[in-house]
């Protein structure tokens, strides 16, 4: 009987950091969904969210909900500026460029977080943090797990309903599957690309947010982005429920690793798993073979 | 014998049939037309001849042997050349280097002595070069021989495109609509050149054309397709009179 | 100024074309060869940590540049050339065998991350590299008995034909040397018939496949002479650092990698060089204005990484051609000087050109 609450919990912890994956790796597919760019500063993006968070809650003082919203918002702005300022320019760059791009990003928002926050782990107290929740008598679990995995279930839902009942997620599902003839309709497509970026940024940010009661903020932080990489791949990089079960599989499977093999093996199971997927199937789990018509 | 025959040749993608049991044989020497309405199938045949797809059903023969399975990369030295639709030169390369690229079926030399480029390797590049500039000799393109692709007018890219096939030294060229995109005296030119290659070169062609001027002016034999499946197969002025291939191109599909 | 006629085939076969260009590369030559004499002991250390990036540079962008094959997980390579060559040399073998014998290893490495990659098209290609790199990278970092722990591995001073390689000059010279041979072996591969197929394999690969190129042979290849080169690069390396690190080769020496043939200029080896020698002066030119600079920022120890990104982001934004690009334009200004036309030099815009098709 220990061993299975003790299970349980590895998996509710794993399913937990895998949420976070999960959400980060949204980012990357509605992005790439749409632009075909993949963001390599989604991570750094992401840290940025948690700093904005941490100076309205734990500088200003503001109360968590609120100060949260704002940091949301904020870090869904930058998203916008981001995309309506740098990456709009490159488009019809090789991919490649792009990628080089992103991470040229990614090292300028590092530095730029130290310059303004400092090198030192940052955190703020939420109604999450150190409390717990206990199921009968031997299952105990950690508020902060469970609140990352309602957190994303229920943002799920909200971009969910966003996606396929208001008139501006259907125009960017359009402007996603087909650039061209979304523009002919009259949908503004440059426009819904910024505010998709706005929204990976948002998502980002709610992850960030999310882990604050499991792990600190640093500039570091972004280094997650790295592994929702294995997330997005998983799930076929194209598709959003995808990107969130592959999180939460590499996040599950990340901790059992930790638990059952040796040490070491957990930093690199993100990357076994995904280049066992890759190697298995080039074109990702989900994802279908297109080739080149000539 | 036949240099090139299809037998009962048939691909599916998924549910759509592309290309439905056709079969038919290339003489040597002989320019061969395939005509038809866009989505009819030809150029998944040349995509079947050279090997990027497989075939769902049949056989293709060249020169004698069963090519149906062989490896894409091989199909250049069985002596098969061809151009793409929508031109798939190298672009970030330079027209010489092209041309070049056409020759490397023909070369033998080993990794190790390119690492070193050894004096065999200067000679082979050097008998290679003799044969790129002949084929730019013979298409008037030395103007441009030291320019990117990238740069170049698109009618001259279509002729970079049939010059580098004709550096593999090809016994069967596939043309996938040589004048597509030219105006018409590059047309014109371009039937010229259609004919100076096989009366010069004796190679057998192999040709998917729209521009009906062109198909009459260089084709022994014409094959009409509609749909995958062959309407009509013959001279030019009999395939351009059966009523089957007016209707189809009248009416969209066959009845 | 017009072209000199050229003679011969023969002649366009030629490393250096004309008088010219073999003059100033004697001269280059030179120059180089008397800096240690010249120069100070700090200045020659660091010049021949930039030969030791060029080399790797040059060996990444034989598969980047030329062959278009993204790799994000380079410094695994230069982290395996080192090792297997301080290893060796441990164990007694003699520098001449160890570090062509560690670029072989590294080679072998690279063919084998190659294989599995063939199928994979340029973004799932850079996200495994990268996974790769960092797998690799951990290893290094864990393996204890292997690297020596935290206290890193010290790296054996070796003797070659009884000349002690020791210090900033015997990395200079021994670098510069095989900086060298490593161009001059990319300059072979590239008038050859494998350079073309690399270079067709990048602009087209079904075209290049009907050209008669065996895609599989051809990139595994180039996978396997871009890692062996920079595995030579890592052998030097380790007489750089003098003590391995285990957390040296990591993701971020890799972006440093590829940074180098981007801002460089992709498909150019003069690119590579180019890339080398920025990334190399960078941190100097910052030293240089550090404590001039207003606001305390000279002491943030984010300022390098920082203009790092922000100079790649420009370099993308603004000059996608990177220094050499730029260079070129340059050269091509001054010979037609009164009679240049911008139009000449203005990059074609594409728009939503997609590459999820290859
Ligand atoms: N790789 C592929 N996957 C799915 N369907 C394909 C593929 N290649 C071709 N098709 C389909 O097969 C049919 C025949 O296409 P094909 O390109 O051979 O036509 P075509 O006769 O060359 O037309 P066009 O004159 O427009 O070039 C079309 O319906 C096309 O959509
Ligand atoms: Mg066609």
């Amino acid at each position: 009987m220990e061993s299975v609450v003790g299970l349980l919990q590895l998996i509710i912890n794993g399913a937990a950091t895998g949420c976070i994956y999960g959400l980060i790796a949204l980012g990357f597919v509605l992005i790439y969904k749409a632009t075909e760019m993949v963001n390599f500063a989604q991570g750094e993006i992401m840290m940025l969210g948690g700093f904005a968070a941490y100076t309205f809650v734990g500088i200003f003082g503001m109360n968590y909900w609120v100060g949260s919203g704002l940091a949301v918002l904020a870090t869904a702005a930058f998203g916008y500026l981001l995309d309506a300022v740098v990456l709009r320019r490159v488009i019809g760059q090789p991919q490649f460029a792009v990628v080089m791009l992103t991470l040229g990003l990614a090292f300028i928002f590092r530095a730029g977080a130290g310059i303004a926050w400092g090198y030192d782990s940052v955190a703020f107290v939420t109604p999450f943090t150190n409390s717990i929740v206990r199921f009968g008598d031997t299952l105990v679990l950690g508020a902060d797990n469970l609140s990352i995995i309602f957190g994303t279930l229920v943002l799920c839902g909200v971009l969910y309903l966003f996606f396929s009942r208001t008139r501006l997620g259907i125009a960017m599902q359009a402007s996603s599957q087909n650039q061209l003839a979304a523009y002919y309709m009259g949908i503004p497509v440059r426009r819904v690309f910024s505010l998709i970026w706005a929204i990976s940024a948002g998502v980002a940010a709610v992850a960030a947010i999310l882990l604050v009661p499991v792990q600190m903020v640093d500039v570091n932080s972004g280094i997650v982005g790295f592994k929702a990489f294995a997330a997005a791949v998983l799930g076929g990089f194209g598709s959003i429920p995808g990107a969130l079960v592959g999180g939460v599989v590499v996040g599950v499977v990340e901790q059992l690793a930790g638990f059952y093999l040796p040490t070491g093996f957990q930093e690199v199971t993100s990357n076994i798993v995904l280049l066992a997927v890759l190697i298995l199937r080039p074109q990702g789990l989900f994802g279908q073979v297109i080739r080149k018509r000539v | 014998m036949s240099i090139f025959v299809a037998d009962e040749i048939a691909m599916n993608f998924g549910g759509i049939r592309a290309v439905e049991g056709v079969s038919f044989a290339v003489e040597p020497g002989e320019v061969f037309s395939i005509i038809g309405p866009n989505g009819a199938g030809k150029t998944t045949i040349f995509n079947m001849i050279s090997r990027i797809y497989t075939p769902s059903a049949g056989r293709m023969m060249f020169d004698g042997a069963d090519i149906t399975n062989v490896p894409p990369h091989t199909i250049a030295s069985l002596g098969i050349a061809r151009t793409f639709q929508n031109i798939e030169l190298f672009a970030n390369a330079s027209l010489l280097q092209n041309l070049l690229i056409g020759r490397h079926c023909h070369s033998k030399v080993g990794l190790l002595a390119q690492l070193g480029f050894t004096a065999a390797v200067r000679d082979a590049e050097i008998a290679h070069r003799e044969k790129a500039e002949e084929v730019i000799e013979f298409l008037g393109v030395q103007r441009y021989r030291d320019q990117m692709i990238a740069n170049l007018p698109y009618g001259v890219r279509k002729v970079v495109e049939l010059g580098r096939a004709l550096c593999i030294e090809p016994r069967l060229l596939l043309l996938d609509e040589p004048s597509s995109g030219l105006n018409v005296e590059e047309t014109e030119e371009m039937g010229h050149w259609i004919g100076d290659i096989r009366r010069d070169l004796g190679v057998t062609i192999i040709m998917v054309e729209h521009d009906m001027k062109l198909v009459h002016m260089v084709s022994d034999r014409v094959m009409a397709l509609a749909s995958g499946r062959i309407l009509a197969l013959g001279t030019s002025s009999e395939v351009q009179n059966d009523p089957e291939v007016i209707r189809a191109y009248i009416g969209g599909a066959p009845a | 100024m017009i072209a000199p006629f050229k003679v011969s085939y023969r002649q366009d076969l030629l490393l250096a074309k004309t008088p010219a260009a073999k003059a100033s590369y004697a001269v280059l030559l030179v120059a180089l060869a008397v800096i240690p004499l010249v120069m100070g002991e700090f200045y020659v250390g660091e010049l021949g940590g930039l030969f030791i990036f060029a080399i790797a540079g040059v060996g990444l962008m034989l598969l980047t540049g030329y062959t278009g094959l993204v790799s994000l997980g380079h410094a695994a390579f230069l982290g395996i050339g080192a090792y297997a060559h301080a290893i060796m040399l441990a164990q007694g073998l003699p520098f001449l065998i160890s570090l062509p014998l560690a670029g072989v290893i590294t080679a072998a490495f690279g063919v084998a991350i190659g294989v599995p990659t063939l199928r994979m098209s340029g973004l799932y290609l850079a996200i495994s590299t990268l996974a790769f790199g960092s797998i690799i990278g951990t290893v290094l970092q864990k393996w204890d008995a292997l690297t020596g722990g935290f206290d890193g591995f010290p790296v054996r001073t070796p003797t070659i034909l009884g000349w002690k390689i020791q210090g900033a000059i015997g990395t200079y010279y021994t670098s510069l040397i095989v900086l060298v041979l490593v161009i001059w072996l990319a300059l072979n591969i590239l008038r050859a018939p494998l350079g073309r197929a690399m270079v067709a394999i990048r602009d087209s690969e079904i075209s290049a496949q009907s050209m008669g190129i065996n895609l599989a042979v051809t990139k595994s290849i180039a996978f396997g002479v871009s890692a062996g080169i920079t595995g030579l690069a890592g052998g030097l390396y380790a007489h750089y650092v003098r003590h391995l690190a285990p957390d040296s080769f990591d993701i971020l020496l890799s972006i440093q990698l590829v940074t180098i043939v981007f801002i460089g200029g992709l498909g150019s080896i003069h690119g590579a060089i180019f890339g080398a020698v920025f990334m190399r002066l960078l941190p100097q030119a910052i030293a240089m204005v550090r404590d001039d600079l207003p606001f305390g920022l000279g002491r943030t120890p984010g300022l390098e990484p920082s203009l790092f990104g922000l100079i790649l982001v420009l370099v993308i934004m603004f000059e996608p051609g990177g220094i050499n690009g730029r260079w070129m334009k340059l050269k091509h200004w001054c010979k037609s000087f009164p009679l240049h036309r911008r139009a000449a030099s203005r990059r074609q815009k594409s728009y939503a050109k997609s590459e999820r098709l290859r």
